[in-house]
């Protein structure tokens, strides 16, 4: 039972998280609470904070993608910025996708930001199908000139961040023709609004699309074009081009695209991590503060941290928001691992990686997404209020599960993969990497008994035999999922009929996978920390993410005959053994992740646990505090008089 | 695959829905959307509405609580009014709990709306256990006057609707000393604001708590008290009494403000359902709209509600709103059935539906609440456009999990009661009502064999035959639970801490309890409905909520051997097969719901179908496109550009 302190945590867990230093005690980023402004006045702080953001990273030298964002994203913590897309895709298209003579053009327009740019894809009526985007790039040769057109409704660019009110230019994907033939989707930098008096050109519409659940500070936007002209260069030319005359030149591959994908997708399993470990920060250090009711009669009444629902409801997040900052880890250096190899032309271990992140991406961010909520409720009537910061987390992670590929769209790319390897093993291949417990299915399928033999082999309390129990549970449900798809295949002609009629069994088994693939990797961080003291705790924690994983899904691994009865009731008993284990260092397992109160924003979550005078001081400072209401009360009781006199 | 039409299954299985017509097209009731409002500009608003409303539920005669409260709810969609504890809690109150004289006194003042009122329990650090509640009521004999006082920053009184700006006056709940004796929780009419001025009175601190997830409209408040007296005619003197000289009068019973309970916890069971049904309404019906990929080649794109993930998704959300709407009906109507015998003073039936109201507010709730959820996702991107009226479905609703009684307590609450009847069965009582099929333990007991034996009875397909199965699951759990109670027990002594160690057994074993009643009532109500092919869809709906259910808690009918693996296998196969067949009647189901375009409030869920257009025409309203963007963009860009006169490399 004994007690860690944080900083030893933090320094065996995390490593490292530096940046906060440089901008937290920053006069210039000191700003008022937002919750107390309305979105205009908040779009105009981002503004003005998003300026001196610039300032400060060229400042600090912070030049790198990743750097960036976990600059921004780590130390200001929710801050959103209305140039953000300038800085990512705007000027990272611009640099990888055009030629010399363009990078010559625009780069020095960019960095200097002489004009400031969005990447507009998504479209009214068209998302997560590229296919299907409307946009029109008609190639006009007698000019040299491409037209652009929003030929519907549906086809108006909606959603991109910046680009209702703060972008002069965006890049536009759209349909290209020339010849009389459509060429499928490219790239083009489009001017929208004149420099100088920020108007929209002629045969532009844009604007703000409205407002949402959170990013009040963004202004999402819309554009409609009509007729609008650019120059033949200001196609992105790197690959496919169009020359003078119209003719269409080819690309020579698109595979790289890809590593675009993996990259987001990883900043966004890392962001799972982070915005739960943010609500776990700020629910266990409240149910620390809080106390409620009575455990023993007569005794003052207990933190409500010390009963075993509010454990039950935490420590799980605690120990899922642990797992997937080591799961963002394993990715982000996976990702560098074989970036290196992708340079040198070998894409081979690109699809696994591509098919892992994708549903990773989606098990995390809907895990996250499900979490913070709870978080939230779990701090009872208080979490409601702004002041207990969940609020903001919850509005500005969400999005997370629905951008970036939908997340159902994702665990299916990722049960494709998955049920292209058991294809692979049934004819006789061997697969290697995350999947290759798929190449045990062909022998365990002459003896069905085999799996149920196994069965005594599961110790509850051994992380890597719940590895395996986790392993056989993934095979299990990537063999039903694809047997189920090559059945419905035997009955109907159509391939994608008989996937739309397997997908809810095919993102079971990528869920199945994934949670697998995440127990695995916690398990195998245990064995690299040196310290004996956290090792424990973090053995602790990660057999909770297992048994409790188990716990919830107990049917799938009693079907299988992976665990007996026995075993699940042993299971149910282990995770609440394991909450009362946890609960002396639960305090400590927030702290190290080491959220400064200013980036917390939370009152409920405040590192001195001085909550309840502070609440008062913030409750003070709301907006309808400000205004007289007399005046309103008085027309109110008008109207009341109107029609009460007579009525009783 | 008949196709079915809304107005069929309105008028069978929702038989009325009647006051919208009311207001629909009352011109006074015609605003701006509040999306483009400021929260201080929302709170003007709804007090202009707010006053109007009760004009109106004067004008057409509505008196009803019950009926009040849906004329709101209803028919003004998500509508939140400051005025709002003023006609329920302060009026009930004041009517309930004063003596004759104070009926005299008060009731005109509060019906004429001289004064406007609220109710004040929460404080800043206790809400749940009342007993921690730390206002004081100190009687001073001298002046026969209460000394209300607010000891600590904790005491501060936290939450209560309309008692930031709206109320003048405000029901408090304090702890009462009298000679020296602290005589618990009693309620006060303390008079918070100059009438007239509206000025807060000396010895009164109050103001608004701040911005929130939702409720923008809404000032709940905050009130602190520094030796404010009032006179002792104002503590409400139905039950208890202080007499002039300090003398306590005890009351006579407590019991019956169980009765209040159940009704707000049926309130809130019936609320589930409704939110519930305008998010799938919304879902469904953008779904059936919204075109994407391709499912065969070269075909054109289908909608997305064809996809089976998209169904899967958003069919056992369907489903689970119909049953929630049976079952707000249900406790409605025992609740008016047993009314009558409270009256009469037989308070037998009470103590079971209290515990059920309390699990079912908790189960339907928490349900809803991630449902409402999954529909604004299932949406894809454009469910987060304020203009979808989810996000606005949600912060309204979501509070329901944690007032009117926190939802792990209400689950514990549950247990309670099913352990207590757990317990009389083991002792050889018999126990009645809901909860019966825990006589059927002890003979199970005494042969395990039994339970798999039954295994073969459950016919996948039958509705009755899954309610056993359900009935079997609670029965198994409720046991479980009981015994790991009765385990802690033997090894410790104190029985809160055994209780606290067995707590989250407790909760399952509550909500496999909720589950099976949800699915008993839903079966039941298959029987009551005349027309044939609504009954025949309503059917294949019961069959789909009480099959995913199974499916998402297969370890529980496993383990207790009340399905069998291959029938787990079946079960899930059912369900895919399910989604095809309800498909059709999709959108005929959520449009039964009978929401008005003005009060679903969501561009996305238009009965017209016109989405895309209207979410243009929504945008151009957008403030941000009012107001010139020169100036901000300016400020910030002019920054930039003079740190960085020329171009420079990053």
């Amino acid at each position: 039972m004994c007690s860690l302190s944080r900083a030893v945590i933090t320094e065996f867990v995390f490593l490292c998280l530096s940046p906060e230093a440089l901008v937290i005690n920053d006069p210039d980023f000191q700003h008022e609470d937002l919750n107390f402004l309305s979105r205009s006045q908040r779009y105009e702080q981002a503004i003005r904070k998003s300026s001196l953001m610039v300032m400060k990273l060229r400042e600090y030298g912070i030049a790198d993608p990743e750097e960036i964002y976990w600059f921004k994203r780590t130390c200001l913590g929710n801050f959103i910025e209305p140039f953000g897309l300038h800085f990512s895709m705007f000027h990272k298209t611009i640099e990888t996708q055009t030629t010399d003579a363009q990078k010559k053009k625009w780069l020095p327009l960019v960095r200097g930001v002489k004009i400031i740019g969005t990447y507009a894809q998504t479209e009214m009526g068209h998302g997560t199908h590229l296919r299907g985007l409307e946009t029109t790039a008609t190639y006009d040769p007698a000019t040299q000139e491409f037209i652009l057109n929003s030929p519907t409704v549906t086809s108006i660019k909606w959603w991109p961040g910046g680009l209702g009110k703060t972008s002069n230019h965006a890049i536009v994907l759209a349909q290209l023709y020339t010849q009389g033939q459509c060429k499928g989707l490219h790239a083009f930098i489009v001017p929208i609004r004149q420099l100088g008096t920020h108007e929209p050109l002629p045969g532009i519409t844009v604007g703000d699309i409205g407002p949402k659940f959170g990013y009040d500070e963004m202004d999402n936007g819309y554009l409609k074009m009509d007729n609008f002209r650019i120059p033949r260069e200001n196609m992105l030319m790197k690959y496919a081009q169009v020359e003078p005359d119209g003719t269409y030149v080819k690309p020579v591959s698109d595979k790289l695209t890809y590593g675009t994908m993996v990259f987001i997708r990883s900043l966004i399993v890392g962001d799972s991590a982070r915005s739960l470990s943010r609500a776990c920060t700020i629910a266990i250090r409240y149910s620390a503060v809080r106390h409620q009711s009575e455990l023993k009669p007569g005794a003052p009444e207990p933190q409500i941290l010390d009963y075993q629902t509010q454990q039950y409801k935490l420590f799980p997040l605690l120990a899922t928001a642990y797992a997937f900052h080591f799961v963002g880890a394993y990715i982000k250096d996976t990702y560098h691992r074989i970036s290196g190899d992708i340079h040198d032309g070998d894409l081979s271990e690109l699809p696994e990686l591509h098919a892992l992140t994708a549903g990773l991406k989606a098990f995390t961010s809907w895990t996250a997404n499900a979490g913070i909520e709870e978080c939230r409720m779990a701090c009872g009537g208080h979490g409601y209020s702004r002041c207990s910061g969940i609020p903001d987390i919850y509005v500005t992670f969400t999005p997370s599960c629905t951008y970036e590929g939908e997340n159902t769209v994702m665990m299916l790319q990722t049960a494709r993969f998955l049920v292209k390897s058991y294809n692979q093993v049934s004819s006789g291949q061997r697969v290697t990497g995350m999947v290759s417990y798929l190449n045990d299915l062909s022998r365990q399928r002459i003896q069905p008994q085999h799996v149920a033999g196994r069965t005594e082999a599961v110790r509850i309390n051994d992380p890597v035999s719940l590895v395996e129990a986790y392993k056989a549970r993934a095979a299990r449900l990537v063999e039903a999922a694809a047997k189920n798809l090559q059945a419905e295949l035997n009955h109907r002609k159509s391939k994608e009929d008989a996937w739309n009629r397997t997908s809810v069994d095919l993102v079971r088994a990528s869920e199945a996978h994934c949670h697998y693939v995440i127990v695995k990797l916690f398990t195998a961080k245990l064995s690299e920390i040196s310290n004996a003291a956290v090792c424990a705790v973090l053995t602790e924690l990660c057999l909770l993410y297992a048994l409790y994983g188990i716990s919830r899904n107990a049917g799938d691994f009693l079907q299988a005959g992976i665990l007996t009865d026995t075993q699940i009731t042993q299971v149910n008993q282990r995770v609440k053994e394991l909450l009362a284990v946890i609960r002396p260092n639960a305090v400590a397992l927030v702290d190290s992740f080491d959220f400064h109160d200013v980036h917390l924003g939370s009152v409920l979550g405040r590192y001195d646990g001085n909550v309840y005078e502070n609440m008062f001081e913030w409750a003070k400072k709301s907006p309808l505090n400000k205004t007289e209401s007399v005046s309103l009360f008085h027309q109110s009781k008008q109207n009341c008089k109107s029609c009460h006199s007579g009525l009783y």
